[in-house]
């Protein structure tokens, strides 16, 4: 069985007429997913309008000596980053689903954790640790009496494969907590039902629970590679010419913005296509299936097996969240006590939670609106704006903040157009200028983060609940404030999670819109990180991942809090 | 539904009064600074001239496009001065239209016309110097130049960041500004032919590599040795290595400039007149001398000890608008040799 046809679900196909009677919600759905649309297509608008402006003369020098190697370095870590996202988050998530084990409720709030550590501070770490002068080379040549680094191998960290292993292991929650939700709600009746036949926990998995979670793994493995391709500061740092790389060096030292502007368009044209054709391969199945409040019982596993999953969920969290955490906390102790601690950041970190939570806020807000707007109104129309909504993800953030600039300031000079009609008075950039910039921004960045979340969650619920709710009478604000909302609480949590911690972590944007005088942790890092210095933002790295730490906890108390179901010892 | 757009009222209103705090700029004493030297960096010296001048330094810093924030920003832009590093930024700068000649002859009597634009749109603060960091166990000379950086004898012994850095391609830019693109070439497949690894890292990586033993010769620039020699926990790799400031055949060694842009529509220009002359003054060029590890331009101010043990320094006087105008053939360069593959 590979996934449940439509057929299973009844007339599912007829939710379109469910609302056949006049009513302001249609109405209300399609303004939402339009001026959402809208508000995405603005960077897109203004970064075609830079590509526009041409510069042909550059295209052959680029396709001759710059796209090839870097498409190719660009495929081979996303597919690397995939293989590695997909074994440590799919496979993390099926073995504590499906099994216990000693340290598994450790785990349930250990794997989650390397979401809140920035990739390229990750990258920073192991550059120190691994490479020649790192402690690890230095215990090598002391032990076994080497004079220096030219006389071994090592295998060096700032590579393709150093890129992948790092990263990968930094992304993988976005795989991890995708299947774990899946895993254990949806799957529960048909794994139930699979081991009862006397299926083996390894076949359940790969004939049903897998084949089930795809379109959770797709949304998952999709924003890691998303994630991966936005990546700036740790492949330029690991040595991988990547196309983003391209898109910066092209704008930057080729001194061609448009030519750069081209690239980048280029790039989420084929991101769209890769995004489409993922759901075109899918779009005979239907994954809906009958809400199972029940989780999925875990088989207890004693002695060697239980060691052995211990150490194997350990392995991405030790090299994804504890080494690297070690690491850093042991430079932020070393510093302080040596210099104290400064006293701004306390209030940078206000400001950091402070936006990443306004913009969690409307993102959530907005994302909600745009995805049951889809679901009450299944028209192509809101489904093709909702769908715009979600690119902002597949830019790089720099050149995203680049292509917001102007619709920043439009916003502005209409404001005092406005201003100086009513008032008589100009008041200044009050968007462009100040933290409304940064949130436009997080929301136009990671609205895609919170609409995946958001749909996958809706998908599970199956349409006959709001057939039957409209066969009772209810009206789509009773629909949805009763049935969906409530239903969807761990989809949103988890949207909720992502994109907060996404926002504490954003640096491209923020160092590039951010109003004067204003810094977020990210950005108070980043200033030692480019003076070589990464150690001296040690302490606010651990305080963005203390901060993520607080929600991640949250979710996976809200998640994995339900009374534990009945165990079955091991066959 | 609609306790939800009630939240999502209130978040706006929130925001609109984050908005109306955030465009309180532009005021009388204050002077509004785009940068894109950190903030850490500028800050000591910031302090510094408020404390001077009573005026207050608002600051922007950032790692690339400020001028494309400043252009798109306009007429209302509360920028006043832009503060960066590499000439072709600066020139880059100038021809996006947002600057405007900075009129000062206090300043020209103190900034030499090497260091600061002929039409006066850019002027120089401070120096560093592309250099060579050196393995003092395995290399005894204690002098080089940047073309025998491509002899085989350096074969598998050199270490560098990517090419298309900034700091590399105004190095490139410089040879080719130099010898021409044909011997620029040449030397360049030289160089890369004598990298021990793949190019990577940053310049702080490069001197732990020479310091490990993973290569003999590294390039990087002046002030970052300046900070290992300074740091407990990077002072190691300062004393394993040594600095040997490199010159080009027949001239002097390659330096960069870090320097200051007055916005066009500058809100505060006075203020902006005055930090700008201020930056230029003793007390400022003090601190880029003994804080930042930079060799300041105001004459008459020395360099930090640490700096001055590198020996003397001795600029290439080739103009510097020629190395910005080799900018875009040094990157073309890389991509062609496959500098960073």
């Amino acid at each position: 069985m590979r996934a449940i046809p439509s057929e299973l679900n009844g007339p599912a196909s007829r939710g379109a007429d469910a609302f056949r009677r006049p009513h302001w919600t249609p109405v209300a759905a399609t303004a939402i997913a339009l001026a959402v649309a809208a508000l995405l297509a603005l960077p897109l608008v203004s970064l075609a309008r830079i590509a526009a402006i041409g510069d042909a003369e550059i295209w052959p020098h680029l396709a001759a000596y710059v796209i090839p190697n870097a498409a190719a370095q660009t495929v081979l870590l996303l597919g690397g980053v995939a293989i590695v996202t997909t074994a440590a988050g799919a496979g993390t998530a099926w073995l504590v689903t499906t099994f216990r084990f000693a340290g598994r409720g450790m785990l349930l709030l250990l794997l989650p954790l390397p979401l809140a550590l920035p990739t390229y501070i990750a990258a920073y770490v192991y550059g120190d640790m691994l490479d020649a002068a790192g402690p690890v080379q230095s215990a090598l040549r002391a032990a076994f009496g080497w004079q220096s680094a030219g006389d071994y191998w090592f295998p060096p960290v700032r590579s393709l494969p150093g890129a992948i292993l790092i990263i990968g292991f930094v992304l993988y929650p976005y795989v991890y907590l995708a299947a774990r939700a899946m895993f254990q709600t949806q799957c529960a009746t048909f794994i139930d039902a699979a081991r009862a036949t006397g299926a083996t926990p390894t076949r359940a998995m790969r004939d049903i629970a897998l084949p089930l979670a795809r379109p959770a793994l797709a949304v998952g493995v999709a924003l890691a590679l998303l994630e991966t391709l936005n990546d700036i500061g740790a492949t330029e740092y690991l040595g991988v010419q990547t196309l983003t790389l391209s898109v910066f060096t092209t704008w930057l030292n080729r001194g061609s913005l448009p030519g750069a502007a081209q690239i980048a368009l280029a790039m989420l044209a084929i991101v769209a296509a890769l995004i489409a054709f993922e759901a075109y391969g899918r779009r005979h199945q239907r994954y809906q299936s009958v809400q199972d409040s029940r989780v999925t019982a875990p088989v207890a596993l004693h002695g060697s097996r239980s060691l052995l999953a211990l150490v194997a969920c350990l392995v991405p969290v030790a090299f994804g969240f504890l080494i690297p955490t070690g690491f850093l906390l042991r430079e932020a102790i070393l510093r302080s006590l040596s210099g104290g601690i400064d006293p701004a950041l306390l209030r940078h970190g206000l400001t950091t939670v402070t936006l990443a939570a306004c913009a969690t806020l409307v993102i959530l807000l907005v994302g909600l609106a745009a995805t049951l707007g889809r679901r009450l109104v299944p028209g192509r129309f809101v489904a093709a704006g909702v769908g715009i909504a979600t690119l902002g993800y597949a830019i790089p953030g720099t050149v995203l903040a680049l292509g917001l600039l102007g619709p920043l300031v439009a916003i502005d000079d209409a404001i005092n157009w406005l201003s100086l009609y009513f008032t008589g008075a100009s008041v200044g950039l009050v968007v462009a200028g100040s933290s409304a910039a940064l949130i436009i921004a997080y929301s136009v960045r990671f609205l895609a983060i919170a609409i995946g979340f958001m749909q996958a969650g809706l998908a599970r619920i199956p349409r006959e609940f709001d057939e039957v709710a409209r066969a009772c009478g209810a009206g789509p604000t009773k629909l949805v404030g009763d049935i969906h909302l409530p239903l969807l609480r761990p989809a949103l949590w988890g949207a909720a999670l992502l994109v907060f911690v996404d926002c504490l972590k954003e640096l491209p944007m923020t160092l590039l819109l951010r109003p004067l005088n204003t810094e977020t942790l990210s950005t108070y890092i980043y200033q030692f990180a480019s003076r070589g210095n990464f150690e001296d933002g040690a302490l606010a790295a651990l305080l963005i991942v203390a901060v993520g730490l607080l929600p991640v906890a949250r979710m996976v108390h809200l998640a994995e809090g339900r009374p534990a179901a009945r165990t079955r010892p091991a066959k | 539904m609609f306790a939800a757009a009630k939240t999502f009222a209130r978040a706006f209103v929130t925001l609109g009064a984050v908005a109306a705090a955030g465009s309180a700029f532009a005021q009388s004493g204050e002077v509004n600074v785009y940068t894109y030297r950190e903030t850490k960096l500028v800050q000591p010296l910031f302090d510094a001239f408020t404390k001077d001048t009573g005026i207050k330094v608002n600051i922007i810093s950032a790692s690339s496009g400020l001028e494309q924030r400043i252009k798109s920003e306009g007429e209302r832009s509360p920028a006043d001065v832009l503060l960066t590093v590499d000439i072709g930024r600066l020139e880059d700068a100038v021809r996006a239209g947002i600057t405007q000649p900075i009129v000062s002859p206090a300043l020209d009597k103190v900034i030499g016309a090497q260091y600061s634009d002929p039409e006066g749109h850019w002027v120089g603060i401070s120096l560093r110097a592309r250099v060579v960091y050196a393995s003092k166990e395995r290399v005894k000379q204690d002098s080089i130049t940047y073309e025998e950086l491509a002899d085989p004898k350096w074969k598998g012994k050199i270490c560098i960041r990517s090419g298309q850095h900034i700091y590399n391609n105004a190095l490139i830019a410089a040879f080719i500004a130099k010898h021409g693109e044909a011997k620029a070439e040449e030397w360049l497949r030289g160089l890369k032919a004598n990298l021990a690894q793949k190019p990577s890292g940053g310049d702080r990586e490069t001197a732990r590599d020479v310091a490990a033993g993973k290569c003999d010769l590294g390039i990087g620039n002046t002030y970052y040795w300046a900070l290992m020699a300074t740091s407990d926990a990077q002072k190691p790799w300062a004393d394993a290595t040594k600095v040997i400031l490199p010159t080009f055949a027949g001239g002097g060694t390659h330096v960069n400039v870090s320097g200051v842009v007055l916005a066009k529509y500058a809100p505060n220009k006075a203020n902006a007149m005055t930090l700008i002359e201020w930056l230029a003054g003793e007390k400022a060029q003090h601190i880029y001398a003994d804080v930042n590890y930079e060799y300041p331009l105001r004459a008459g101010v020395a360099v930090n000890a640490i700096i001055a043990g590198y020996g003397t320094l001795k600029p290439d006087t080739l103009a510097l608008s020629k190395v910005a105008a080799a900018k875009k053939a040094a990157a073309a360069l890389v991509d062609k040799v496959g500098f960073d593959n």
